[in-house]
């Protein structure tokens, strides 16, 4: 059970995100020489193209989804567009004719996948964690088979599973229901949950449990007084990519969503591409207002996405 | 213990359970809901894999033993469907580490504005999967996609191509999709194994004279096999189950030319309505992974790189 890093997702989150005016050292002036010279140019050309190349295709999709349709068909090709207009967005969101049928399966799309990413985020994760205190805390017979095991289950690929859970669904009359969805990535968040919060809990002191035993906690009391709120960077982390994970899925959700009452964003979005033609403009602006959630979390709370990461990978 | 025994003083605490049940309780609600939505629906699967199911002929279902697995084993569109998705999960693995290192030594210089490229590094990895597929089926586009447009216009191009839909090019469409998100996924996780390296070591072995190539292939390179080989293991066992990404921008066509076994597997069982054969290489699949996985576990432990 040896893990090859200490890395906790605490000592992550600040050793990644160190800011680049961290006091430097000091360091005698080199002369510049033209070695050094290139090196510098060698170095800003590179980040020049990474950052062309990472904000490029993101900055196409947000000006694709406020330029009119005229400058999106024209070649060549105009890549200012002579006319802006917001008018996708209120379409999608707050506007719209009643007849806009694409429309109200994309607000009823968002609504649901903000219930189901939430609901399955404290499902599984309020699940997960008791579990991962269990695996930090006691040792019992079969400890070590069970992890194992809930990891494996994160290696499944999902098409395996596909067909039997369309048909229990189906059986159980779940089927097209956001319930149906919520048990099913319940399912595949927890293990991750199991995983990275047994990390964290490992590099909370055991001291903490007793001294609360000592004061007459319950174990599940030691647990939700003392240790959850030490815990709050992990749990954190852990709610938040578990979100991700649950905002993000697609295929479980093309099979088991039929109708308005379930489809989630990312089928919406797939719907948006017709039989007659897509409007791409449209697809441009769905695209965008799917995207801000991760990308508001993305940025908001990097460090701890870092850290999550970074722990689940290690640690795996 | 009979009803009422207060015998004992108040001051002692009833006796705690044996730790073995305490744990049992705190595992049982993740372990149940894995129980009911991944055991028995494996199970169910493997049921299902020995009938012969078809949709469109209700109430026949035969059992056919293994016969599912043998037609798959022994069919050319199977095999096609495995060498490619062992095409994209080889050149998208590559790809994506060999990048994802230059792009992590790249945020660890000291530079000016590097917090910008640090901060905005997650991007890509952080939009939807859908999203991606849509925004590159959108750039990809033959008549109106911006790729063609840019190529036209610095005159690498005469005429537009169709990237999605020849078979020639749509494969390498969908990878370059995959490693635009993926990338700095790998390169946030190298990343953190290049901090974890000491400094000092690098000064030393410029005092000794080695110059930045040696001292990339000598030290930084060795030091991160062990988060190089992780990311390995995470990216291929991804790569091999794509589906969204494929499905979004090319739906496996042209032909069957970016058809992946996943891909492959969902047509079978909700195109050609054939759940048995469908299970069946959903076990398949599903096989072909924990061997990969054993065979990783393998080598992990063999190179140090330990995992529980």
């Amino acid at each position: 059970m040896s893990t090859p890093a200490s890395t906790s997702v605490g000592r992550v989150a600040s050793s990644t995100t160190a800011p680049a005016t961290a006091p430097r050292q000091p360091r005698r002036r080199q002369p510049i020489t033209l070695r050094r010279v290139l090196r510098a140019l060698f170095i800003y050309a590179g980040m020049a193209i990474a950052l062309i190349v990472i904000l490029g295709p993101f900055a196409w999709l947000l000006i694709s989804s406020v330029a009119d349709k005229v400058d999106l068909l024209a070649r060549p090709l105009s890549w200012i567009p002579a006319h802006i207009s917001f008018q996708r967005f209120i379409d999608l969101t707050i506007g719209g004719s009643p007849g806009d049928s694409q429309a109200q399966e994309f607000r009823s799309a968002l609504t649901n996948s903000l219930l189901i990413a939430s609901v399955t985020t404290f499902v599984g994760v309020s699940v997960g964690t008791v579990a991962a205190y269990a695996f930090s805390r006691f040792r019992f017979p079969g400890r070590g088979w069970m992890i194992l095991a809930f990891m494996a289950t994160t290696m499944l690929p999902p098409i395996a599973l596909l067909l039997p859970l369309y048909q229990i669904m189906n059986t159980l009359g779940l089927s097209d229901t956001p319930l149906a969805l919520i048990i099913i990535y319940a399912s595949f968040v927890t293990p991750y949950v199991v995983w990275l919060m047994r990390g964290y809990l490992d590099t909370v002191p055991r001291e903490l449990d007793d001294a609360a035993r000592v004061d007459g906690c319950s174990r599940l009391g030691a647990l939700w007084r003392v240790i959850l709120p030490v815990s709050r960077p992990g749990l954190l982390s852990t709610s938040l990519l578990a979100f991700l994970l649950a905002w993000d899925e697609f295929l479980y959700a093309l099979v088991v969503t039929q109708t308005n009452a379930s489809k989630t964003i990312p089928v919406a979005l797939n719907d948006f591409i017709g039989r007659y033609g897509v409007d791409f403009g449209r697809l441009a602006a769905g695209g965008v207002i799917a995207a801000i959630p991760p990308v508001i979390i993305a940025f908001v709370f990097q460090r701890y996405i870092v850290a999550g990461l970074t722990a689940g990978s290690v640690k795996g | 213990m009979a009803v009422g025994t207060l015998r004992r003083a108040p001051l002692k605490r009833s006796k705690p359970w044996p730790e073995t049940w305490v744990a049992a309780a705190f595992v049982a609600p993740a372990a149940l809901v894995i129980f009911l939505v991944v055991v028995v629906p494996l199970a169910r699967a493997a049921w299902m894999s020995l009938f012969d199911i078809e949709l469109t002929r209700p109430g026949v279902e035969p059992f056919v033993g293994l016969g599912n697995y043998l037609t798959q084993l022994t069919s050319a569109g199977f095999w096609d469907s495995v060498f490619k998705a062992l095409f994209f999960t080889v050149v998208t693995t590559v790809l994506e580490l060999s990048l994802g290192v230059g792009l992590a030594m790249l945020m660890d210089q000291p530079m000016r504005l590097r917090w910008v490229l640090r901060s905005l590094v997650i991007l890509p990895w952080a939009l939807p999967t859908i999203v991606n597929a849509l925004m590159w089926r959108w750039i990809d586009n033959a008549t109106y996609g911006s790729l063609n447009a840019l190529l036209t216009q610095v005159g690498a191009l005469h005429d537009y191509v169709p990237w999605l839909s020849q078979d020639t090019t749509a494969m390498w469409m969908v990878i370059i999709a995959d490693v635009w998100k993926m990338t700095p996924f790998c390169a946030i996780l190298i990343l953190a194994g290049l901090q974890g390296i000491d400094r000092e070591l690098f000064e030393a072995a410029r005092v000794d004279g080695a110059g930045t190539v040696a001292i990339f292939r000598r030290i930084i390179l060795p030091l991160l096999t062990p988060i190089i080989l992780i990311v390995l293991v995470l990216r291929t066992m991804e790569a091999f189950k794509v589906f969204d990404i494929i499905w979004i921008m090319t739906g496996g066509g042209p032909a069957s030319s970016t058809q992946t076994v996943a891909i492959y597997a969902y047509r079978t069982a909700y195109q050609g309505y054939d759940f048995g054969q469908g299970a069946a290489l959903g076990y398949l699949i599903a096989i072909a992974i924990m061997l990969l996985a054993a065979v990783y576990l393998w080598l992990l432990r063999r190179t140090g790189t330990t995992t529980s």
